[in-house]
């Protein structure tokens, strides 16, 4: 009897690499995402190559040079440094702060969400808790906060980003968790004798990846935004050195003067911004369409 | 429902109190401080550092200060301003309803616009409306709210001169027109970015809701489509859009805070920002209390809404 009913329920396929890829590439918008991203990376990875001047050699002679005139595709700026080159060096900076503050918010978010829930009990309660404070402070205003008492570089902004963005992957890895625990997976390698450090990070780890993996895109995009806002406050990454959002610190003067100067830096912040967003969208959807619209 | 009420109303004032903590012992502990800029000023000697560290109570354990602020705080002594000495309550309840006016009006612009956007994609799925819909959105969501704004000046107060270019209203004054032409272009930049979460969440509730038994029934019984719409369908998407609201609170005065210092609004964002220059600490602690407190009550509001709305939450949530 089980043996014919085994032989007649056809199982579900499951979900291959090429499932997830086909679905994502369904995303066109994603697909030009992936495109964009890979070109701002090569850009910002090659600066060095690619930029046909030093992004901080200044010539005063051509101040405010337009777009395609003086030999400069984007022009210059404020002080004849060529907006171009600086872009190719800024996207350096912002992507770097980007992917480095969302490691942080991985690395944070996991631990707190897996330590909270595997252990429960007050620990749980404790740091949950923490979670939940943490989400009452706007993001931009503690961050603002944070910032200006200390010595900001590409490492220490990165890390005050990723330390107030942690709280979304510590829900989502403490729900899951919770979910997983009293799977009969886990009992089996408990029972094998495994150690908890082993236990979260064979078993548990591969079955969060898909909504990690979702929220951590999304913060990337959320970190390069938020480098961009303290940067143009002025407590992000200090001149000369340049990042996407500090090279508008000056755009409201500049948008009188030369409106280029303040249009670029603020168009590739979007497209990269805009580029994660559309990749964490479609990945939801691909990964997991259970979580679509989620 | 009453021991709902007093247990959600608990936890936020737990959830304030660890704001509190976090937020003085952040200020307190960080490196520099208001007198460090005098420490290189060659005609302020040590003893007046330590005179005005005195004066000001900076001199004593963080713990020590922390709950004479504390205490202060709830006795409606918020402390003075360490530049120019007003109190700290006066400065920041002065820059309240500016900050209201413009978080109120983008939030009443995002729900309506939002709202709206978010149906007609889900009932217009996969069409043409609501690919452009969902896109637009996504690419509202991305955008650097100040560079937004300053292009929105650059457009319409500078090249077109339709509107003016910051502030709240013309100096003299000026009535009611003059100022909602100030509010116009900020209430647009703030409300935009709202605009595209209302519209993607109520997208996705509503494409949820569409597809149950329920509405099909009601479409069966032949009620008309709007009816079915906006009564069946949206009211069962209220619960979790009135969640959103709440949850979208630190978002709202987050970009309030960019908004304003683009526009130069006169509200609590430009006060912190200006504040954070000088490290104003009795103020800066004032905002980002009062920014909590926002959150945490629009948060508990929210709650209380969705237990009225949906019985089941306050019968298996206490």
């Amino acid at each position: 009897m089980s043996d014919i009913l085994l032989e007649e329920i056809p199982l579900p396929a499951p979900a291959g690499r090429s499932h997830v890829l086909r679905r994502f590439v369904r995303h066109r918008l994603a697909v030009l995402g992936v495109v964009l991203i890979a070109l701002l990376g090569i850009g910002a990875a090659g600066a060095p190559w690619l930029a046909p001047h030093d992004p901080d050699e200044i010539a005063i002679s051509e101040r405010y040079a337009p777009p395609f005139t003086a030999g400069r595709v984007l022009g210059a700026d404020d002080l004849g440094r060529d907006v171009f080159s600086r872009l190719l060096y800024a996207g350096r900076i912002s992507l770097a702060v980007g992917v480095a503050a969302m490691l942080v918010t991985l690395i944070v978010g996991f631990a707190i969400g897996a330590f909270a829930a595997y252990y429960g009990g007050w620990i749980d309660t404790l740091l949950m808790r923490l979670t939940d404070v943490m989400l009452c402070f706007p993001s931009v205003f503690l961050l603002l906060f944070v910032a200006a008492f200390v010595t900001p570089g590409l490492g220490s902004i990165a890390l005050m980003i990723g330390l107030t963005c942690w709280m979304e992957i510590a829900r989502i890895v403490h729900a899951q968790i919770l979910a997983l625990k009293s799977a009969d997976f886990i009992a089996a390698a408990e029972l094998a004798g495994a150690p908890a450090w082993r236990i979260v990070l064979r078993q548990i780890l591969p079955n969060t990846l898909a909504p990690i993996l979702v929220a951590a895109t999304l913060n990337t995009a959320n970190a390069i935004l938020l480098e961009s806002y303290i940067s143009f406050l002025g407590y992000g990454i200090q001149p000369p050195q340049a990042s996407w959002g500090n090279m508008l610190t000056n755009a409201q003067s500049d948008f009188q003067v030369d409106a280029w100067l303040a249009f670029f830096p603020g168009l590739a912040i979007t497209l990269a911004v805009a580029s994660f967003n559309f990749i964490g969208d479609a990945l939801r959807d691909a990964l997991d369409p259970r979580l679509r619209d989620a | 429902m009453l021991r709902y009420l007093g247990g959600r109303i608990g936890q936020s004032l737990l959830l304030l109190l660890g704001v509190s903590v976090i937020g003085f012992a952040l200020m307190h502990l960080a490196p520099g401080g208001p007198l460090a800029v005098y420490t290189l000023n060659p005609t302020v000697t040590a003893q007046d550092i330590a005179r005005v560290k005195h004066e000001f109570g900076l001199d004593q354990p963080v713990h020590v200060q922390y709950v004479k602020w504390a205490f202060g705080l709830l006795t409606g002594n918020w402390g003075y301003s360490f530049f120019g000495g007003r109190p700290v309550g006066g400065i920041v309840l002065e820059r309240l309803p500016a900050t209201l006016e413009l978080m109120g009006s983008s939030l009443a612009l995002a729900l309506i616009i939002g709202i709206a956007s978010g149906i007609v994609a889900a009932v217009r799925r996969n069409t043409v409306i609501d690919y452009a819909t969902t896109t637009l959105a996504m690419l509202a969501l991305s955008l650097p709210t100040f560079w937004f704004g300053l292009l929105g000046i650059y457009v319409f107060a500078q090249t077109l001169g339709w509107l003016p270019a910051g502030g709240m209203a013309s100096t003299g004054g000026g009535g009611v027109p003059d100022r909602l032409r100030h509010l116009l272009l900020p209430m647009l930049v703030l409300g935009f970015v709202l605009v595209a979460q209302w519209s993607r969440y109520t997208r996705s509730a509503m494409l949820e809701i569409l597809s149950q038994d329920y509405i099909r029934t009601a479409e069966a019984k032949g009620l008309r489509p709007m009816r079915v719409l906006l009564g069946h369908g949206l009211r069962a998407a209220l619960v979790p859009l009135v969640t959103l609201a709440g949850l979208q609170l630190p978002l709202l005065v987050g970009g309030a805070l960019v908004t304003e210092t683009v526009f130069s609004w006169p509200g609590m964002g430009l006060l912190f920002v200006n504040a954070l220059g000088t490290r104003d600490y009795p103020v800066l602690m004032a905002i980002l209390m009062v920014g909590a407190l926002v959150v945490v009550v629009g948060n508990l509001l929210a709650d209380i809404a969705v237990a009225v709305i949906d019985p089941r939450i306050r019968l298996t949530h206490v």
